[in-house]
């Protein structure tokens, strides 16, 4: 994005196309930028902040496809202040748009291997970007393994898409939810116990981890209890990132800043970090 | 043709079993189906068997008020079904209702207990294992517990 280039603290306007419901209380803002601006390109797993003009900013990850970077998509939750009146936003709106910032799932290293993505909640949306890449050039790695966590049947996000990816023959879905009535006929538990029964090889495997930390930490000891090293497992990072450049120090996690380190690491090196409850 | 003997040899709660258990566990064993929504057993009723999943999955179910059913947890193909077999008084705690058709095999919860009791270094192997499923299952119950997806949004929660 031209003028964050130039100034990564001066928001570049961009129009609202659309703002989609996906679940109750999530959304999907599809935007363009405003007029003269240049087209911007992101990685998986990066984020912008995003800015309702009057009420305040926030960091949300990308969740489109990185080949096609219009429009530029992100889901979240509504939540607090600003996202929910980003939710009321309408077509043809303006908001400020500072990025991408921040760190990416390093795709390219799963080149020749098996993934393995775990997603919780709203996770999931920093990770359909890697999804949409993985797809795009499905021959370039061996099994692919989705796992997804939510809270009940009505609470999965892209429940489309995800729909479409579970009935390709080269990909694996597996979808949990934390409670269900009897009507609902898929796994009930947590997306931990998902991780026994997905096929692939843990010797020639890298993990991709999305979710509530607690989700993160617990993945994590699965992932590894099935052999998965920590050096091939990586998990994305929210702290409360403000200026989204490594200076104001809100977000500081030990020796890192979430915002200009992450929020993507490897596990190996934040994993002391996020066992301490003070961090 | 694989054997029960076989078969059971291959699952993974028996993974690494000495041989000549599994032949003494096999004398307890049988071949069992379950249509989709036909119960393996309901809540009270008496335990007496365990089962180990080969296909399929099964929900663990209590109910609300009006009869309203509340999945606890799933079993799936691979995992093990069912402990209240070991413990007294012997009776089911929840309700297992097949959620697609289940292949399965039945392993009479006496027979068990009473092979165990004979040989205590089976006893052993088979409370351990059993002790193991309820470790990692009290493990999942404790996350569905913090209700992680709804306490925690993404991102925003630092609005």
């Amino acid at each position: 994005m031209s003028e964050t280039l130039g100034n990564p603290m001066l928001p570049a306007l961009y129009r609202v196309l659309r703002v989609h419901r996906e679940i109750p209380d999530t959304f999907t803002l599809e935007l363009e930028p405003g007029d003269g601006a240049v087209i911007p390109s992101f990685s998986c797993g990066q984020f912008n902040m995003l800015y309702v003009y009057g009420v305040g900013e926030i960091p949300i990850s990308i969740s489109g496809n990185p080949a096609q970077p219009i429009p530029l998509v992100h889901t979240t939750r509504a939540v607090g202040v600003v996202s929910q009146a980003m939710r009321e936003l309408k077509p043809g709106n303006v908001i400020g748009v500072r990025g991408p910032f921040g760190s990416s799932w390093p795709v390219e290293l799963a080149n020749g291997k098996d993934v393995v993505i775990v997603a919780g909640g709203i996770g999931l949306a920093p990770l359909r970007s890697v999804m949409y890449q993985i797809m795009a050039q499905r021959e370039r790695y061996g099994r692919v393994a989705l796992l997804y966590g939510t809270r009940t049947p009505s609470d999965i996000l892209y429940r489309r898409e995800l729909e479409n990816w579970r009935s390709h023959f080269d990909l694996e879905v597996f979808v949990t939810v934390d409670r269900a009535t009897g009507s609902w006929r898929g796994s009930v538990g947590v997306v931990t116990r998902l991780i026994p029964h997905a096929p692939f090889d843990p010797l020639n495997a890298i993990a991709f981890v999305c979710g509530p930390e607690i989700m993160m930490r617990f993945t994590a000891a699965e992932l590894q209890k099935r052999g998965v090293a920590p050096e091939r497992l990586y998990v994305s990072m929210e702290r409360n990132m403000k200026c989204a450049v490594g200076l104001c120090g809100h977000c500081q996690f030990g020796p890192y800043f979430v915002c200009r380190d992450g929020p993507v690491f490897r596990y190996k090196d934040v994993q002391n970090w996020l066992l301490k409850g003070e961090m | 043709m694989q054997t029960l003997e076989t078969i059971l040899a291959q699952h993974p709660f028996f993974k690494g079993l000495d041989a000549r258990y599994m032949s003494l566990i096999t004398g307890c064993a049988s071949n069992v189906r379950y249509k989709a929504d036909e119960y393996f057993f309901h809540e009270g009723e008496a335990a007496e068997r365990f089962y180990m999943l080969r296909e399929g999955r099964v929900a663990l179910e209590t109910h609300g008020p009006q009869h309203r059913e509340i999945v606890i947890e799933t079993i799936e193909a691979g995992e093990a079904l069912g402990w209240s077999w070991l413990f007294p008084p012997y009776r089911w705690h929840f309700s297992a209702r097949a959620l697609q058709d289940v292949r399965a095999i039945a392993l009479d919860g006496v027979c068990l207990r009473t092979k165990g009791a004979q040989d205590h270094d089976l006893g052993y192997e088979l409370a351990m294992r059993v002790a193991r499923i309820l470790m990692e299952r009290l493990q999942s119950t404790r996350l569905q517990l913090l209700d992680l997806y709804e306490a925690e949004g993404r991102r925003v929660i630092y609005e």
